[in-house]
């Protein structure tokens, strides 16, 4: 496939992922028989991963703009305006396909990838996050995987010396053949100093920095738009190999530039390299570009004009410099012993030209390359709605504390603690809130206390049931764990990680969780800026569970006012702020104890969620709660659980007196919309007053002390009992020395 | 005090340090790049943690070979104080400056986690305003820091006075349980014969107020800037 003078036969075009309209098309355009390394281009620009051809009309609904967006989606990364002159950027990037066949580079390079779109725009990255989805636990390559990704991610991250604060671990046995591995990272930066990647002024040169361009991960970009089969080992080749020291090094290197006026347009090589680097750049700013790639750094020899446009080689970007800047441009990475080379011009033809050996390898138009890509109306059938559960008839554990000991034990609800000792969480110095609370919270540097709080969330069975509550909960379910903290929610980036969409029933789950994020986005003000679509999650025709996980991103003014989820101190009263109805149907109680998956999930509410959101971040910024955490999976007695955990601090809870449902399930119903809250005896009248008054039903469910939990008319556990089976679940299944 | 981090590729914790440093002492120290061949007039120079060359090859073995690294070993013969934390402890012993080597550690994954530290002595330019047998809580994060040297070599350093710190329980015990990393008789810390020397793995620079969840570092700045001013 590599030589320049193989022959397109309708096998080379299905090999490049092309349809037979997409290649008419392809002829339309160039009004002859492309090259071989048109060919590629075209085959890389109109994947699934590059063109969204999928998707695009479908994520057009999602609602991007507020007074704080900078910019939405559409550039390497999202901007938001955080006051005081300064902008978080941020995004969530899938790397699904790489981290199964090969989960440490896959993992790592996955991580490195998004740092890279983020200071690219000028950011230096000050979080990392991640949300990984695994196959059923006792699968047979489930723990190399969970061992390879977590290695990798913490491998990268680590070196780069960018605390990795956040993130989730969900099991199921639909992400047997097909884990998810999404990582997300967040920059500070100026708001007068954020970089773009549309390209200006003829004749400007092209540069190229980084590392050196190899033949590792020629056409990802296109598995990442295929299914998966028994023949996907052998895609290992395609797979890149981070080198985190020269990213490290790149990261540097730019920022320094970027701190003079020498950059004119810059944007990392990601996915399809240079390929999209140069064709995203050109085409923003309506220019032609010519580049001679005998002038690329190349790591091997007798790379072709094909293979140097496809690789996906790591840690490079291309940029548009100012003639006049070269020289202190240079000098930088001189000083960083990194290439920096200048391979090319922009041209005012509007043409993309590839020289090679002084023949013209490429010669096409950049504007219907991007324009003409194309777009389809996938068809889809709505996802049929399962039955309510009503929690009467889903049997009462014979103990509740025993079936608590069992939730907060199992893989989904168990400590992850195994996992983020794993990642440098505090290098910088600025973690207010470390991995295992509702959010994290860091510090930004010389503000006085001001913080980001960023979390990352979805509930996969849920938008399986219904995509389109499933969607809105995860939605709402950052802007409560952000809430809970005490931030301010501003933004969210998405990862929506689906199936083959060419399967009416998948593009019915994808259709039915944008409805749900459009309706949650728009009624909490809360945009999307940035986002990622990974499809074609599939092993032999078998989809993932629908994921389309949020990355939410918001604010407090003083990190020191942010409630830890850890009880704090004996005698204070815990609180429930929200409506319980008792709702089982998808919740973990459901299926660990009687091991079933069904019903409908909890619905939202968004008023609700509103109201009661904005409540509590009231109480806790005005500094009357001593903790708070959202209830989520596993109900209300598994939030109070981990609160005592947290803290390592006992409770005495007890049920309202007229309940109107089973105690199980007020006990681990999942209803949306709840916040457990710790107050000080001296506070609790005032708190209940003004939530009265705030339209908020809050119930008084008992106090803190001691060092166990008693669940009265129920009995008692201790708390380091709890712990322990909580503690267990990771180390026993990754096996001894963990 | 006049003080200088020396800021290899790969470095990470530099800013870090300079926070510690800059609070401590009231004033910022001089960042010294890793291709410089002087080293300014000062009192003391801090190796910060990272990983230096990408800790290709081994861990902080390429940073010992640096020029900047000949420089500090000579001006420490002559008695500046030198203090390697975490990826800086590895360059300083791969320098020669301390005996032993850090292996990877026993669990062969990296760890990140405050954990307990006990002062062996307070009689020292970095440890003089602890109490000795204090336990402190200090964050470690590190893949390779499991303190190795042979047995004689950790009967002298023992004999010496040498060992700096060790990890222990919250009550000031020692034992496997403890030791996040399998190091030889729980060290975490060390001194050069002349004690003029310091490397540790844990990162004091990560403990000095509250929002780091312990202000138990900030002392062993203190010390320093207390001996040198």
């Amino acid at each position: 496939m590599s030589t320049a003078t193989a022959k397109i036969t309708p096998n080379v075009i299905a090999e490049h992922g092309l349809t037979n309209e997409e290649y008419a098309l392809v002829l339309e355009i160039m009004g002859r028989e492309p090259s071989m390394t048109e060919l590629g281009i075209f085959s890389v620009m109109w994947s699934e991963h590059c063109s969204y051809k999928s998707s695009r009309v479908h994520l057009k609904k999602l609602p991007t703009k507020a007074p704080w967006v900078i910019q939405g989606p559409g550039e390497n990364a999202g901007v938001i305006d955080i006051g005081d002159g300064q902008a978080a950027i941020f995004k969530m990037e899938s790397h699904n396909h790489p981290s199964f066949i090969e989960p440490y580079q896959g993992a790592a390079t996955g991580v490195g990838g998004i740092m890279r779109d983020v200071f690219t725009m000028g950011a230096r990255p000050i979080a990392n996050v991640n949300a990984l989805r695994f196959g059923e636990p006792d699968d047979p390559k489930t723990r190399h995987l969970i061992a390879g990704v977590v290695a990798g991610i913490g491998g990268y991250g680590n070196c780069m010396g960018v605390p990795t604060v956040a993130g989730e671990v969900n099991f199921h046995a639909s992400y047997n053949g097909n884990i998810l591995v999404n990582a997300m990272t967040v920059g500070l930066a100026q708001t007068d100093k954020i970089f773009y990647s549309a390209a200006a002024g003829v004749g400007n040169p092209v540069i190229y920095v980084g590392a050196k361009t190899g033949r590792d991960g020629i056409h990802g970009a296109t598995m990442a738009s295929a299914e998966f089969n028994e023949d996907s080992e052998e895609k290992r080749p395609t797979v890149q190999v981070g080198d985190p020291f020269t990213e490290k090094l790149l990261l540097e290197a730019c920022l320094e530039l970027m701190a003079t006026d020498a950059i004119v347009a810059i944007q990392d090589m990601g996915a399809a390299g240079l390929t999209s680097s140069s064709v995203e750049m050109s085409s923003k700013g309506g220019l032609g570009i010519e580049l001679d790639l005998d002038k690329v750094p190349v790591r091997e020899t007798h790379m072709t004009a094909y293979e140097i446009m496809l690789s996906e080689s790591q840690e490079r970007m291309l940029m548009i410099l100012k003639p006049q800047a070269m020289d202190k441009a240079r000098a930088i990475f001189e000083k960083w012993e990194l290439d920096f080379a200048e391979i090319g011009r922009l041209t005012n033809t509007g043409h993309l030209v590839l020289k090679k050996n002084g023949k013209v390898e490429a010669d096409m138009p950049v504007a219907p390359l991007v324009e003409k890509s194309p777009v389809y109306q996938r068809p889809y059938v709505p996802t049929k709605p399962q039955a309510n559960i009503d929690p009467a008839l889903v049997p009462a554990p014979s103990d509740l504390l025993m079936a608590l000991r069992t939730l907060v034990g199992s893989p989904d609800l168990a400590s992850r603690r195994w996992v983020w000792e794993q990642y440098d969480h505090l290098v910088m110095g600025h973690t207010a809130q470390r991995p295992g609370g509702d959010a994290a919270v860091v510090r930004l540097p010389d503000m006085n206390g001001k913080a980001l709080a960023i979390t990352s969330d979805c509930t996969p069975r849920y938008c399986l049931a219904d995509p389109k509550t499933g969607g809105a909960q995860a939605v709402v379910e950052t802007w409560r764990n952000l809430t809970a903290v005490g931030a301010t929610p501003l933004a969210i980036t998405d990862n929506m990680n689906f199936g083959n969409p060419q399967r009416p029933e998948i593009m019915g789950q994808f259709v039915g969780c944008i409805e749900g994020m459009v309706e949650a986005c728009n009624a909490l003000d809360y945009p999307v800026i940035s986002g990622n679509v990974s499809l074609y999650n599939e092993t032999n025709g078998k989809g993932i569970l629908p994921t389309p996980v949020i990355g939410g991103v918001g604010v407090i003014a003083d990190a020191e006012k942010s409630a830890p989820i850890a009880f704090r101190q004996p005698g204070e009263v815990i609180l429930l702020v929200g409506e319980t109805k008792g709702h089982l149907g998808q919740s973990i109680y459901l299926r660990e104890l009687h091991g079933r998956e069904e019903g409908a999930p909890p619905p939202v509410d968004l008023a609700a969620e509103k109201r009661n959101g904005d409540f509590i971040r009231t109480q806790i910024l005005a500094g009357s709660v001593t903790a708070c955490h959202d209830c989520s999976d596993g109900g209300l007695l598994v939030a109070v659980a981990e609160m005592a955990m947290a803290g390592n601090l006992g409770a005495t809870v007890r049920a309202p007196e007229k309940l109107s449902v089973p105690a199980h399930a007020f006990w681990f119903g999942e209803d949306q919309a709840r916040y457990v809250a710790t107050v000080a005896m001296g506070n609790a009248e005032r708190f209940l007053s003004e939530a009265k008054k705030a339209g908020v039903p809050v119930t008084v469910l008992g106090e803190t002390g001691s060092n166990a939990l008693t669940l009265v008319d129920s009995g008692t556990i201790s708390v380091a009992s709890l712990r322990e089976t909580h503690e267990a679940f990771f180390p026993d299944l990754m096996g001894a020395g963990s | 005090m006049k003080a200088a981090i020396v800021v290899f590729p790969g470095s990470n914790r530099e800013r870090d340090a300079e926070a510690a440093l800059t609070q401590a002492m009231g004033k910022k120290p001089i960042m010294v790049w890793h291709r410089d061949t002087e080293l300014p007039d000062v009192d003391l120079v801090l190796v910060p943690g990272g990983f230096s060359y990408g800790d290709y090859l081994r861990c902080g073995a390429i940073a010992a070979h640096s020029p900047i690294l000949r420089e500090v070993k000579a001006r420490a013969d002559k008695g500046m104080a030198v203090i390697g934390v975490c990826n800086g402890f590895q360059i300083i012993t791969e320098a020669g400056l301390l005996p032993g080597i850090l292996l990877r550690n026993a669990s062969l994954k990296f760890v990140c986690r405050n954990i307990r530290l006990k002062v062996e002595t307070s009689q020292s330019l970095f440890t003089s305003q602890y109490e000795q047998g204090q336990v402190l809580s200090i964050p470690v994060a590190h893949h390779d820091g499991n303190y190795f040297a042979d047995d004689r070599t950790l009967d002298e350093l023992e004999a010496n006075g040498q060992v700096a710190f060790r990890y222990c329980s919250p009550d000031g015990e020692f034992g496997d349980e403890h030791n996040p990393n399998g190091s030889a008789r729980s060290i975490a810390g060390i001194f050069n014969r002349t004690k003029n020397v310091l490397g540790l793995m844990p990162h004091p620079e990560n403990a000095i107020e509250p929002l780091q969840g312990s202000t138990d570092g900030k002392a062993l700045f203190k010390s320093m800037v207390e001996a040198l001013s």
